[in-house]
């Protein structure tokens, strides 16, 4: 399931309702990413405090369920669960969700990390960071481009 | 067809969505770009280096080859950042 979403989210709320049912589940993986403090500390020394995401949409749905099939092609899921929030927020502030269910923990693991690297590069999100020195538009990291790759 | 712009390219074209109908020359994106450059200095800014702009038709990825016709979506944006900061 995906949820693109300007609201916070409960993890326990999500985690309570996610997979129930399924006998099949020996186990979930949650990731949840959160804004961290001083993560913007840019090339020029100056602290970022909040940022505001920018999403296409319509896109953006198309582009996680497309990430989501991806994972379920390459991993025997038995359900999994994508949540991007978009708009202003600060640090502290979750800002996504992705839950992964499998018989067996390998699965599970290996997909939750599949998806974040894959949100991370190909969701058409956009970050504006605000400095002590203004607002930024956040160029692309090639760092996140060689942690995608690994997955071929 | 229907041009969205994002992130920077919004704010220096100064236009988040509009209508355009480019003459029947403009046969892919690179020419709809060109035609749009046409129309202003605040596009002409915002196409100014296009290894920094990324297209989507009917919301999906593309390159600049891409063919546009009347009734498309053609998005432009930068290298999507993602969202998290990790």
């Amino acid at each position: 399931m995906i949820r693109v979403q300007q609201e916070d989210f409960d993890p326990g709320v999500e985690l309570a309702g996610f997979a129930t049912g399924n006998h099949a589940v020996g186990g979930i993986c949650m990731f949840v990413g959160v804004v961290r403090h001083g993560s913007g500390i840019d090339i020029d020394g100056a602290a970022v405090g909040a940022m505001t995401l920018e999403h296409y949409p319509g896109m953006t749905e198309r582009e996680l369920a497309r990430i989501e099939a991806d994972a379920n092609s390459r991993w025997p899921l038995e359900d999994t669960l994508i949540i991007h929030r978009y708009g202003r927020l600060v640090p502290g502030d979750r800002i996504v969700l992705v839950a992964t269910a499998s018989t067996h923990r390998k699965a599970a693991f290996e997909a939750s990390e599949f998806l974040i690297d894959w949100l991370k590069t190909r969701a058409p999100f956009w970050k504006k960071e605000e400095t002590s020195d203004g607002v930024r538009w956040v160029a692309a990291s090639d760092a996140d481009d060689i942690a995608a790759d690994r997955w071929g | 067809m229907k041009v969205i712009y994002f992130a920077w390219l919004r704010e220096k074209s100064g236009c988040s969505e509009e209508h355009v109908d480019p003459p029947p020359d403009v046969a892919d994106v690179a020419g709809l770009v060109a035609w749009l450059k046409s129309r202003g200095p605040k596009y002409e800014e915002a196409f100014a280096d296009l290894n920094t702009v990324r297209v989507a038709v009917n919301q999906e990825h593309t390159w600049f080859d891409h063919p546009v016709a009347a009734g498309d979506e053609v998005a432009f944006f930068p290298p999507v950042t993602g969202g998290m900061v990790n």
